[in-house]
């Protein structure tokens, strides 16, 4: 289920083939061959890359988690988008993923936002106060826009 | 038919993988449905105690994986229960209770959540050093 939305066009314009290569090569995916990794797959919409996360994050998960997240900011993305829809249950060791996320996007100039929280996921954030300090949209479209 | 709750402790002994999170956290999730609990404070014991024996995999036993969790989950209440009472018990490093604190989660970083997360979501949160070695934690959650 790993896709790569990238336009031929485009990604010939800004040599993003060589990202497109290494993708199909591993990288995130090869977290995902694994089985081990949340990160079903990325897709790109131009620099946007657009991360789906499927099933539990806890301490089993959890250093999976991370490094296929931080796989995709060092392909340098304008915005990362975190899709949680699918995401029923998440626990500190995940949301501490998602802080290392947030301090190496800030200290990238990168922008990250997580979507689609369920009501487990999005109780955790507010619990930790950390729903003052992601920003969190409601859907990828409103996250794009 | 009579709709039946638990009303004895349930036991579960587990060793200290993170493979077996999944498997606490449906036991904890079942026993606070089947009492009551709304899906919110389900919730919020659930992740309770997944932060808890998260804690004893990482810090008292190191991460190493082999090594015993008790888990029981007790109704209180009767006729009806009004609470659930989870009580943890390790056999790995003893740390003072006192110096078991939140941290000031303004500071925004990775990790150091999971008493924060527990005091907050709990009503009753008690670490006890054990004599034969270990910790006893109990946690209360009223309705």
């Amino acid at each position: 289920m790993f896709c790569l939305c990238l336009p031929r066009r485009s990604a010939a314009k800004t040599g993003r083939y060589k990202q497109l290569t290494y993708y199909k090569k591993g990288s995130v995916a090869m977290s995902n061959d694994s089985g081990s990794s949340p990160v079903q797959g990325v897709r790109w919409k131009d620099r946007v890359a657009i991360v789906d996360v499927v099933g539990d994050i806890d301490l089993n998960k959890s250093l999976d988690f991370q490094k296929s997240l931080l796989e995709v900011l060092e392909q340098r993305p304008q915005q990362i988008i975190v899709n949680l829809s699918e995401v029923p249950y998440m626990d500190s060791s995940g949301v501490a993923s998602l802080v290392k996320l947030l301090s190496r996007t800030r200290k990238s100039g990168s922008q990250l936002c997580l979507v689609g929280l369920s009501p487990r996921v999005k109780s955790l954030f507010e619990i930790t106060r950390l729903d003052v300090v992601f920003t969190i949209h409601a859907s990828e479209k409103e996250a794009i826009a | 038919m009579k709709n039946l709750v638990p009303q004895k402790p349930v036991k579960l002994s587990l060793c200290s993988s993170p493979a077996y999170l999944p498997i606490m956290r449906a036991a904890v999730e079942k026993m606070c449905l089947m009492i009551g609990f709304d899906p919110d404070t389900t919730g919020k014991v659930v992740l309770s105690a997944d932060e808890a024996m998260t804690n004893v995999i990482r810090h008292a036993y190191d991460d190493e994986e082999d090594k015993p969790i008790e888990i029981e989950l007790t109704p209180l209440g009767n006729p009806k229960a009004e609470a659930i009472k989870i009580c943890l018990r390790d056999w790995g490093k003893q740390v003072d209770p006192s110096q078991i604190k939140s941290r000031d989660i303004r500071d925004v970083r990775p990790g150091g959540l999971g008493v924060h997360i527990m005091t907050e979501c709990m009503d009753q949160v008690d670490f006890q050093p054990c004599n034969e070695g270990g910790t006893l934690l109990t946690m209360i959650k009223r309705r």
